[in-house]
Order: C-alpha cells, then sequence, then structure tokens
C-alpha cells in the first residue's frame, strides 16, 4: 500500500498530465463527430457575451455595407413580387388559401457574432438562441445563399455549423435539371466547395447555377448556393465531381436568416412509421 | 510572490482575450494565425509547481477552445507543452536551469531562440494534426505549422522585446 502512495506521488505530474490529455482528447474527437451536442461550445453566456460585445462595435464599421446588401435584396424581392401580382392578376378564378395559417417555412433574423473560415471544421455564432425560438438543425442563410445548420442552442446564442466544414453534407441541385447531389467542403479555399454525387447523366457546364434541393427537411427548395467552376468525372466516370464558386462570401457575413420547416416533425413522425411498418 | 501571482493571471487573462478576439481573425494568406497565448506558458516562473503549470496549461487552452468551437486541441496541445517544457528547458539552457538560477531575460539569444522555437513548433503540430484530424491533409498540416509557427515566433520575440524590463 506504502509503496502504490509513493509511486503516485512521486508520479503525480504524469498521472495528471494523462488525465486531463485523454479528456482532452476526447473533447477533440466529440468536436470532430456530426451532429452531436457539446458542452464546449461557444454558445454559452460568458463567450456569447464577449463576442456580442465585440461584434457590437463591429457593425459599425459595415453598415454601409449592409446597406447595400439590404437595398440590393429589396431590390430583387420588388422586381419577384411585381411579377407575382402580374400572374395572380391574370388568374383570378384562382382561389388563394390564407398561407399565413399554413406556412411551411418560417423565417428569423439574425446576426452573426463570430465567424471561422480558415479550419477544417468552421463554426459560426449567432447572437441569438432558443429564447427566439432557434433550435437545432434549422437552416441559416443570407440574401446571397446558405450558410450553414444550426447546431447548438443555448438560451441566447447558437453556433451554426458552416458549410466550410468537413461534417457539413448539403443536399443541392442543378438549377436547369433535377440532378441532385452532395455539398462537401475540402478544407482549402473559403469561396469553392464541392459538390459530389451528381450522376454522368446530368449536363453540367460552367457557370450553371447550383442551389439547395429539398430533399432535406432543413433548407427550402432553390436557394441559391454557387455557380460551377470546374468539373470533372469520377474515375469510374459514374459521378461528377464540381467545384462550386459560393454566391456568399463566408469569410465576410453580418446578418442571417434562420429557416424553420414547421412541418417537420410531421414528416419524420411520418416517415418513422413508413419505415417501421 | 504576490506580484508574480498577480502578473501571472492577468497575463492569463489577456492573452485568452488577445488570441480569440484579435489574432484568431488575421488569417494571413488565408490560414495563418500566430498563437501569441503560448507567452503564458514560455513565461512560467521556472521555479514554479509543475503541477500548477499542468492545470494552468490545461485551462488556458480550454479557454481558447470555448471561443473557437475547437474541442479540445489547445487545451491537448498546450498540456503536452507543459509537460515537456522541463526537458526542454534543460535542453536548451543547460546546467543553469537545474539549480533554477535563471533569469529569462538575461540569458544567451541562442538558446532562448531554440527554447521558444520547440516549444512553438511542437505545439502547432500536435494542435494542427488534432484540428484537421485526418491523414488526408498532410501536406496543409506542414504548411499550417511551418508559416504559422515563424509567424508566431517571430510575434513572441517583437513582444518579449517590446514588454521586458530593461536589466538595470
Amino acid at each position: 500500500m506504502q509503496q502504490i502512495f509513493n509511486f503516485l506521488i512521486r508520479n503525480k505530474n504524469t498521472i495528471i498530465f494523462l488525465l486531463l490529455l485523454v479528456f482532452s482528447i476526447f473533447l477533440t474527437i466529440q468536436s470532430h463527430s456530426y451532429q452531436k451536442s457539446k458542452f464546449i461550445s461557444s454558445a454559452n453566456f460568458l463567450t456569447g457575451g464577449i463576442y456580442s460585445w465585440t461584434s457590437d462595435i463591429n457593425s459599425y464599421f459595415h453598415l454601409e455595407e449592409y446597406n447595400q446588401r439590404l437595398l440590393e435584396e429589396n431590390k430583387q424581392l420588388r422586381a419577384k413580387m411585381a411579377n407575382l401580382d402580374d400572374t395572380l392578376n391574370t388568374m383570378d378564378i384562382l382561389k388563394i388559401s390564407d398561407s399565413l395559417y399554413n406556412e411551411t417555412y418560417t423565417y428569423r433574423t439574425a446576426a452573426v457574432i463570430n465567424n471561422n473560415y480558415a479550419r477544417i471544421d468552421n463554426y459560426l455564432t449567432l447572437d441569438k438562441g432558443r429564447k427566439a425560438g432557434i433550435s437545432k438543425d434549422m437552416g441559416v442563410v443570407t440574401s446571397q445563399g446558405i450558410v450553414g445548420i444550426v447546431e447548438n442552442v443555448s438560451r441566447n446564442y447558437a453556433t451554426v455549423i458552416s458549410i466550410l466544414n468537413s461534417n457539413s453534407r448539403i443536399n443541392a441541385q442543378l438549377k436547369k435539371s433535377n440532378h441532385f447531389g452532395s455539398l462537401v467542403w475540402n478544407g482549402e479555399d473559403p469561396n469553392i466547395a464541392q459538390l459530389t454525387d451528381v450522376p454522368s447523366q446530368a449536363r453540367v457546364a460552367e457557370g450553371d447555377t447550383i442551389m439547395t434541393g429539398g430533399r432535406s427537411l432543413i433548407f427550402p427548395k432553390g436557394i441559391p448556393i454557387g455557380t460551377i467552376e470546374e468539373f470533372s468525372l469520377n474515375p469510374n466516370q459514374s459521378y461528377y465531381n464540381i467545384n462550386v464558386r459560393l454566391f456568399n462570401d463566408m469569410t465576410n457575413i453580418g446578418y442571417v436568416y434562420v429557416i424553420n420547416h414547421n412541418k417537420k416533425e410531421e414528416i419524420r413522425e411520418l416517415e418513422n412509421t413508413t419505415n417501421d411498418e | 510572490m504576490n506580484n508574480v501571482v498577480i502578473s501571472n493571471t492577468l497575463r492569463f487573462i489577456f492573452l485568452i482575450l488577445l488570441q480569440v478576439l484579435l489574432l484568431n481573425n488575421i488569417n494571413f494568406l488565408g490560414y495563418v494565425n500566430p498563437y501569441l497565448y503560448l507567452l503564458f506558458i514560455l513565461l512560467f516562473p521556472f521555479n514554479a509547481s509543475q503541477t500548477l503549470l499542468l492545470f494552468l496549461s490545461f485551462l488556458l487552452g480550454l479557454g481558447v477552445d470555448l471561443f473557437e468551437d475547437s474541442g479540445g486541441i489547445n487545451a491537448a496541445a498546450c498540456l503536452v507543452v507543459a509537460y515537456i517544457r522541463p526537458a526542454i528547458l534543460r535542453f536548451s539552457f543547460g546546467v543553469s536551469y537545474d539549480y533554477q538560477t535563471i533569469k529569462f531575460s538575461s540569458t544567451p539569444l541562442g538558446s532562448r531562440i531554440s527554447y521558444i522555437a520547440i516549444i512553438v513548433f511542437v505545439h502547432h503540430l500536435i494542435l494542427f494534426s488534432l484540428e484537421i484530424f485526418s491523414f488526408a491533409h498532410l501536406l496543409l498540416l506542414l504548411k499550417k505549422t511551418l508559416y504559422s509557427g515563424i509567424f508566431s515566433v517571430i510575434l513572441i520575440f517583437l513582444s518579449l522585446a517590446l514588454f521586458s524590463r530593461k536589466p538595470k
């Protein structure tokens, strides 16, 4: 017994070192596994508070740019609305159901208070959390394109797994045909993401637009992602590997929309009961 | 003694905030960032308890991880560096370390460079291996370690030159 104690005391530094090392490796492995709640994340009172404080100061320097973006978005929305009014007027026989009580997607606004893009696994932090109705697995977009998916939520803050994250996989499709693929990132250029698994039957050309596919319950169909920069067939000629230049400048994101699919639970439930049978 | 405790506490807090609010946003050439918070481990009193250093280094790294959403990569890298610090000190400063008589500012430049460079590169190698976490990006790992390492070493020397008290 005495010897065991002596051994422990003599090697206490090594033992403490090993214990703490195992703990930090555990945290690291946990951070590399996708879609798992972590207990070390920047969505907490302390780090969230400090980040929102600094981003308050920082956002003043970008006000003009944000205004520009809002003007641009307003212009697009107005153009869309004008077209829509025209079509609605010409088909006045058609009854429009009241979409307010039955809307599929809810949009919420939030500000980005921290944004990473230089690592392999990047995250963003938002200044709104559970209190503002944000929950896990909601989609995050800007007026220009998609940003990521909500991962951890605290009372006042949320972390978002960026599309610039090696664990991120987002369903995407070509705009001109219905061929689907997965949007991933290889960790190199923050302006270029990769679209994989597009079947070789699809007609692909440089400059084509890529948008979200609407197969997942996270993003609505048709949110722009980027344009095709270059493409090649994979070695066994069955799928394309496509480099996509993102519309969004991921290094400069100020305000975002958080999208909730209101019928997510209903669809999941239905799919689960179908699978069980 | 009290003075040492206070200065190290302040340094601990200041370096974490400086790292996460300013230095992590430099992203020179897209991915090169200096890791100045290593100064805490480098300058931690040589005659203080090794156990204390291990704990504080772990907390230092974990503090940075908390802000970066990076799991425990900084904590692990700091911990390893803190654990091997006595060996590196002995290697760089030779016999004088064993008698605990060295003053950091009065050591020869060569030993200081080797001490800082070894700690920085060991730290960066562990940090980036854990961050990238796959063998597929070996080249990226080496590039990041080299560039960020050089950046860190330069910045550490500059801040040491700026803030060190002149020997009277």
